[in-house]
């Protein structure tokens, strides 16, 4: 846990779920109650992945991580927006008791059945607390019988769903974890694929992967380039009121614009000089 | 700095009378002449190949004297076993085993040890239930712990006076030319027997490559060669070198790693016809790797390596990107073949690497160094000789000598290992003293030695984590709680010798 911060990450994700066994439950949100009080990094954001709502251990797991501030609380299975809210008003609660700023802890919804998949856009409206939604694979693969292939092909509508429901509903969409992290060409095809398809973030489940996102992820010289020349083209049009921006011969409409200031928002927040 | 009354204690110790404490890098100015040992001569037809017994015989040896051995076979040697084993059964005892250093295998010469034998120690390092040995008190006086160069300077000044050096050797023709990167025992550069075979009143080959036909790639000249031993085997080739070492793959080291690269590119030494070395662990060739990556994008090559191989150095001698290499160590059988086969590989001594007193030794021509340690602490020394718990684990090598020798000295370290951290207000061991390193870099952060504003200059506006050492300790201290400071007992068990024959620090017994 306390080299949790060296790897790069934007945001580390604390499992309380399945990768603690039920025996050690208490075990483990003492460590992360003691690293978010006593070791918290300034560099990277901090979450806690719950146990899901249908669980004797949601309840505690709630009670006891929103006092000690994490960034955001992690559902898993969530299936309906009547989830997101139940969790919603326990935060509101736990929030009240500990003095804190009300609505300060955000959530993350990970979406894994047909059903979560389904109601995407009413888990991720159900809340203002939502800042994300992101689709648990292997769980949505059981649920739907579906067979696994290497590539993920049999995602792909989920995957779509997913960052459809959450830029209709103005949250991130996180793509899902690729967890076979010895396969590094299949994980960077993955990564492109999923930035294509509209998401803004990966979930990792391996420090290795880290650098692989942040390079898919980074726009290069020669895009921060071009999306300097349209942001200044847009800009030197607009201050003339000229309602017609070109750049190199060719028309530049809204969308390149907003396109192109993302391109720099990416390389802003990648430690790229601009 | 070594406590006077420290010294005073060491000085009375027989053997050790005018030991001086270390009192800078480069304090000491020699005002001596090199040794000179026996003129040799040997008539035309004279057969050199005799029985192991025969030579023993031959050389004279006595109780008392000093014989030597390369520590090139690592942890597959197999000599030492053998011919300390003919020597005890001749009764000859008290002996000193000089030796470049000294792996794992070597456990096997305790009894040697108990039987009285051997009395006493002067290496590079040792370890194991040797090691142990060693701590417990047991030899006649203090081990003495060399770094590479400054084990070549005693041999050459005559500090070390070696009676016999045996030298394994994996190729020898029957006039007595040696090398090391042939036959089925090849362990590469025999850069560090050299001084022993120009500088010992006798030199024997043991080897398990005899052949009749002269050699064409000579290591070690026929005439400094007086006997050889023909053996079945000198050791164990999967022991003497491994497969190519491969870039590390733990996500944290890697971290490391990639910072370091990010740090030397951002300081001028960093330039096209640099000169550098990287160490052969995992994170240093990792280190390597990236610094390999910024060299293609910049387009930049490096005039000379320095120090140890492995096969990705090879790799980068093979693409161009290292002009040359001055090897007096290879780890992996592909660094063996390459300085066998690549002209612009060269095999160099181990006091032409990093002997401090000579004209120029090769660790002068470094622009940078990157090396590793077991533990530092504030003030930048380095412990690369004993662990967290003060026992003997490693060894000085060349870790003094580059720090000296290059402009810029970069120590790649975790600042915690398990739940221990790794930096320190004292280390257990000084082996390098910090006024010659100058960065080091870990998962959390690096710091420049604030004697080197130089560098904090050229680094800044770099987007690098920059952090001072200080705030590097309390960091370590925050995650793992405050280091005890470990018991030691008062006897002194090893001296630690700075490469110009001062003593750095002690060992003491556990």
């Amino acid at each position: 846990m306390v080299k949790a911060e060296i790897y790069g990450a934007d945001c580390v994700i604390f499992d309380l779920e399945d990768a603690v066994s039920i025996y050690e439950k208490d075990a483990a949100r003492d460590l992360v109650k003691h690293y978010l009080t006593e070791l918290r990094p300034e560099t990277c954001r901090i979450g806690v992945r719950i146990n899901a709502q249908d669980t004797p251990y949601y309840e505690l797991d709630v009670r006891s991580m929103v006092p000690v501030k994490p960034d955001f609380l992690r559902l898993p299975k969530s299936e309906t927006e009547e989830n997101i809210q139940k969790l919603d008003a326990l935060i509101t609660e736990c929030e009240k008791e500990s003095g804190m700023e009300e609505g300060s802890v955000k959530i993350i919804a990970t979406i894994e059945t047909a059903l979560g998949v389904y109601n995407a856009y009413q888990i991720a409206k159900a809340s203002p607390r939502v800042i994300a939604i992101g689709l648990g694979a292997e769980d949505f693969r059981t649920d739907m019988h579906m067979t696994r292939s290497e590539d993920g092909q049999e995602i792909l509508f989920a995957r779509n769903m997913i960052s459809l429901a959450a830029h209709a509903a103005g949250v991130l969409p996180l793509d899902y974890v690729y967890s076979n992290f010895k396969n590094e060409e299949g994980f960077i095809a993955d990564v492109r694929f999923g930035k294509m398809l509209g998401f803004t973030g990966k979930s990792i489940i391996h420090p290795s992967q880290i650098p692989l996102v942040h390079d898919v992820f980074t726009p290069t010289d020669k895009e921060i380039e071009q999306a300097k020349k349209v942001v200044t083209a847009y800009e030197d049009a607009m201050s003339r009121a000229s309602g017609v921006v070109a750049l190199d011969g060719k028309m530049i409409d809204a969308p390149i614009v907003v396109r192109a200031k993302n391109t720099l928002e990416y390389a802003k927040a990648s430690g790229k000089e601009l | 700095m070594l406590n006077p009354s420290l010294l005073k204690e060491i000085n009375q110790i027989p053997g050790y009378e005018n030991k001086k404490a270390f009192a800078g890098a480069f304090a000491v100015e020699p005002n001596k002449k090199t040794a000179a040992r026996p003129v040799k001569f040997v008539k035309p037809g004279t057969n050199k190949k005799f029985a192991l017994d025969y030579i023993i015989d031959a050389v004279g040896l006595k109780d008392g004297m000093t014989i030597s051995f390369h520590h090139c076979l690592r942890n597959g040697d197999a000599v030492m076993l053998y011919v300390i084993g003919a020597i005890a059964k001749k009764g000859i005892r008290d002996l000193t085993l000089a030796v470049s250093s000294l792996s794992l295998v070597q456990d096997c010469l305790l009894p040697f040890f108990e039987q009285g034998v051997i009395t006493a120690i002067d290496t590079s390092g040792n370890r194991g239930r040797l090691g142990a040995y060693v701590q417990q008190g047991k030899l006649k006086k203090p081990a003495i712990y060399r770094t590479h160069g400054g084990r070549a300077r005693a041999i050459e000044t005559g500090e070390l006076h070696i009676n016999v050096a045996f030298i394994a050797a994996p190729r020898c023709d029957k006039y007595g030319n040696i090398n090391g990167v042939q036959g089925k025992s090849a362990c590469g550069s025999l850069g560090y027997a050299m001084p022993d075979a120009e500088y010992a009143d006798y030199v024997v080959a043991v080897t398990d490559g005899y052949t009749e036909t002269a050699l064409d790639y000579v290591s070690i000249p026929q005439t400094q060669v007086d006997y050889i031993s023909e053996v079945d085997s000198i050791g164990d080739p999967a022991g003497i070198a491994t497969g190519s070492i491969r870039v590390s793959k733990s996500p944290a080291e890697l971290v490391i790693s990639k910072y370091a690269a990010d740090v030397i590119a951002a300081t001028d030494y960093f330039r096209d016809g640099m000169v550098f070395q990287f160490g052969s662990g995992g994170m240093s060739i990792a280190t390597a790797s990236f610094i390999r990556e910024k060299m293609l994008k910049e387009n930049i090559v490096a005039s000379a390596g320095v120090g140890g191989v492995s096969g990705f150095h090879v790799q980068m001698l093979n693409e161009g990107l290292i002009k040359t290499f001055y090897d007096p160590q290879d780890f992996d059988i592909t660094a063996i073949q390459s300085l066998g086969t690549n002209p612009r590989h060269h095999e160099i001594s181990a006091s032409a690497y990093a002997n401090p007193f000579s004209a120029n030794p090769y660790v002068n021509m470094l622009d940078f160094a990157v090396l590793s340690a077991t533990e530092m602490d504030v003030n930048f020394n380095v412990n690369v000789l004993t662990d967290s718990y003060g026992k003997l684990l490693g060894a000085p090598g060349g870790h003094p000598d580059a720090s000296a020798g290059a402009k810029l000295t970069v120590i790649t370290m975790p600042l915690l290992r398990n739940r221990l951290p790794m930096l320190l207000d004292h280390v257990s061991t000084i082996v390098t003293p910090g006024e010659s390193v100058d960065i080091l870099v870990t998962e959390y952060g690096i710091a420049v030695n604030p004697r080197r504003q130089d560098v904090t200059d050229m680094l800044r506006g770099k987007a690098l984590p920059l952090i001072t050492i200080e705030e590097l300790k309390a960091r370590a201290d925050k995650l793992t709680g405050k280091a005890t400071p470990i018991e030691q007992s008062d006897k002194i068990c090893g001296l630690v010798e700075y490469r110009d024959g001062t003593i750095i620090d002690v060992i003491r017994g556990i």
